[in-house]
């Protein structure tokens, strides 16, 4: 009943004051505004960023290169810090070679499903008299069907020796199959097709015919005639044709139950075994699950780092809480007397400034969430990415602004409730 | 008819800033009796110490030797928290300044004694309702203090002395800051409550013509009782 009380005395002293207490809770109205936009801001991204690259395949392992970084040539050719003028790509001789990767599924065979590894002949066209089917040669090896999913109509997939022999065998999509033989299945599947990419020609034998994915490819051409398709043949059968032998880049298709974080410790390093005498490049692997890992743990220590700077506006504001707490039992030295002198114990008259100062701290809080939510709502459309207001947050910032109104409010209270009523009657 | 005593002080000394050079003997030894139910003026110039005698008989402060009964109660002996429940039920102050809690309108002014006694609230309310119209301020119980005249103030000021219903009703100088026409009309107010309520009412004042008034008076010099007579009302 006294709590009651104390509550509509605290908030007619603010509304009898409106200036001053917007201005006392301006520290605690930003402090927990910045705290719940950021949290809000940083939970979505966090969301988002997981979702798409979850989406990607959290069990892959990517495997490519990266520059070394070396102190040795910077001494040699005296002052020059690695810049951009330094930046080296990797050649053919710097990639992967085909035993090292042999070696790799060796050792691993129990933790890898496949290897995924591909090269891009480049663009051409299948022709045939006046007929013509758009595409873009790729190579791809056994694993890169896993890692991909390609749905065979007609005919057969690669076998096994064909991979091994780089033979001039290929797949063809659907809607090559429509413009090169009016879409006869049977009569496409064991023909030999002259496929011209550059300024070669290539023979090349329709194993088997794949449903060309639409939604895949996006909106390009003007009409199905002139859509690119992707043509596949053997990964040694590419790297025949571009006259290069390793690999830049290639994924790994981990076997389901592997833990793919140690899994990808275990690549690098059995890859650097073979790169310590390259100058420039070494190993680097990394997975879709670190990668989410990190970038999660990269967002929550900025969020965390912005709560900090938040928390000293808080701590500010709390001050300031404090401050004018102060001075209100000054202004109000009088009335404690006079309460004093009607009987009021010092606990009530303590009571009823900690209930004025928490007041204070959660009608800022309270502002600070509205305006927090809509800030944070608004940075995270800005961004792009859908806000999820944390409850949480909300609950911490108005039980934190609760604890602020008593932390800061206890000092001036118990300076209020000591007063000798004697005195505070003669204050003028 | 036989009247139990309501206050009794016995040599009662006050001394301030005991131990240092500056020592001063406020009050010397007071002896002081007031019965239930008188209208007792203390008189004295300032410095006198009449306003220490207040503090101490209004539980504000306590006398460095002596004692002190009120309705019965050691007060000596009484804890501070004792002494701040003795002030709400037992006394009702009534101060030059009105003292009223600004931005709070009379009827939550005559309510807080209550408020701090425990009482329900549509006990407070009610019994607030009235002791305003019994002090003739039925029309403006809803008024902040700043709406009000000095006159109506201390009308307020007296309903809420007289909330949980005290054993004496302590004034001090309730007329100090009223022109002679509003101060008639609040000592008309004391009078009404002595005789209708029979209230034990103490009156500090330093004007001898309000003092005149009363029952008995009491003049203080240099801390020590120096006359007692009985006034214009005494029997």
């Amino acid at each position: 009943m006294i709590i009651y009380e104390n509550i509509r005395l605290a908030l007619f002293s603010l509304k009898a004051n409106k200036m001053r207490a917007l201005l006392t809770m301006l520290g605690i109205i930003i402090g927990i505004a910045s705290v719940i936009a950021i949290m809000t801001v940083g939970n979505s991204m966090t969301t988002s960023v997981t979702d798409s690259m979850e989406s990607m395949g959290a069990n892959n392992i990517t495997v490519g290169l990266q520059q070394k970084e070396d102190e040795e040539e910077s001494t040699e050719e005296g002052l020059q810090f690695g810049g951009p003028g330094r930046m080296k790509s990797a050649t053919d001789d710097d990639g992967f070679t085909y035993e090292m990767l042999e070696n790799y599924c060796e050792t691993y065979a129990d933790s890898i499903q496949a290897i995924s590894a591909s090269e891009n002949v480049g663009s051409g066209q299948i022709l045939d008299g006046s007929l013509y089917a758009n595409i873009s040669a790729t190579g791809t090896s056994l694993g890169y069907f896993l890692a991909n999913s390609v749905d065979i109509l007609s005919g057969r997939f690669f076998r096994e020796r064909e991979f091994d022999d780089g033979s001039m065998v290929a797949l063809i999509s659907d809607l090559a199959v429509d413009n090169l033989f009016d879409g006869d299945d049977e009569e496409a599947v064991g023909s030999q097709i002259q496929v011209n990419i550059g300024d070669k020609y290539y023979n090349f034998t329709v194993i088997g015919i794949y449903e060309y994915d639409q939604s895949s490819a996006g909106f390009s051409s003007t009409s199905t005639k002139d859509t690119t398709t992707t043509l596949y043949m053997p990964l040694k059968t590419a790297k025949e044709l571009t006259h290069t032998e390793n690999y830049l880049q290639f994924t790994v298709v981990t076997a389901t139950g592997v833990d793919t974080d140690e899994f990808v410790e275990t690549t690098e390093e059995f890859f650097a075994t073979y790169y310590r005498n390259n100058r420039d490049f070494e190993p680097s692997a990394y997975s879709m699950s670190s990668m989410v890992e990190e970038m999660t743990s990269m967002l929550s220590t900025i969020t965390m780092a912005i709560s900090v700077i938040a928390g000293i506006a808080l701590l500010v504001g709390g001050i300031g809480v404090m401050n004018i707490m102060l001075v209100s039992i000054t202004e109000r030295t009088r009335e404690i007397g006079t309460r004093k002198a009607l009987g009021a114990p010092n606990s009530s008259i303590r009571l009823q400034f900690i209930v004025e100062s928490i007041v204070i701290c959660l009608v800022g809080g309270f502002i600070g969430i509205v305006l927090g939510v809509g800030l944070g709502i608004g940075l995270a459309n800005v961004l792009g990415t859908s806000a999820t207001p944390s409850v949480n947050s909300i609950i911490l910032s108005l039980t934190f602004s609760m604890a602020i109104g008593v932390f800061f409010g206890y000092y001036p209270a118990n300076k209020a409730a000591k007063m000798d009523p004697i005195e505070a009657l003669r204050y003028e | 008819m036989e009247r139990k005593p309501v206050i009794q002080l016995q040599d009662i000394y006050k001394r301030f800033y005991i131990g240092t050079p500056n020592e001063l003997q406020v009050l010397n030894g007071i002896n002081l009796t007031v019965e239930e139910g008188e209208f007792v003026a203390i008189v004295g110039q300032s410095g006198s110490g009449k306003s220490t005698l207040m503090n101490i008989i209004g539980a504000l402060d306590r006398p460095t030797e002596g004692e002190y009964h009120l309705d019965g109660v050691d007060m000596i002996a009484a804890k501070d928290g004792e002494l701040s429940q003795i002030r709400n039920r037992k006394i009702g102050f009534v101060f030059q300044t009105y003292n009223l809690i600004s931005k709070t309108n009379a009827i939550k002014n005559v309510e807080m004694p209550m408020l701090y006694a425990g009482v329900s609230g549509r006990k407070r309310v009610e019994r607030a309702k009235e002791l305003l119209t019994l002090v003739g301020m039925e029309e403006r119980m809803r008024h902040l203090p700043e709406e009000l005249s000095g006159g109506q103030k201390q009308r307020v000021a007296i309903a809420r002395a007289m909330a949980n219903d005290p054993a004496i009703i302590l004034a001090d100088e309730p007329t100090g800051a009223l022109d002679s026409a509003t101060g008639r009309l609040v000592m008309d107010i004391f009078h009404r409550l002595h005789k209708e309520q029979g209230k034990t009412i103490v009156l500090i004042t330093h004007s001898p013509e309000l003092a005149e008034e009363t029952e008995r008076l009491i003049t203080i010099k240099d801390g020590n009782i120096t006359g007692e007579r009985s006034g214009r009302n005494g029997q």
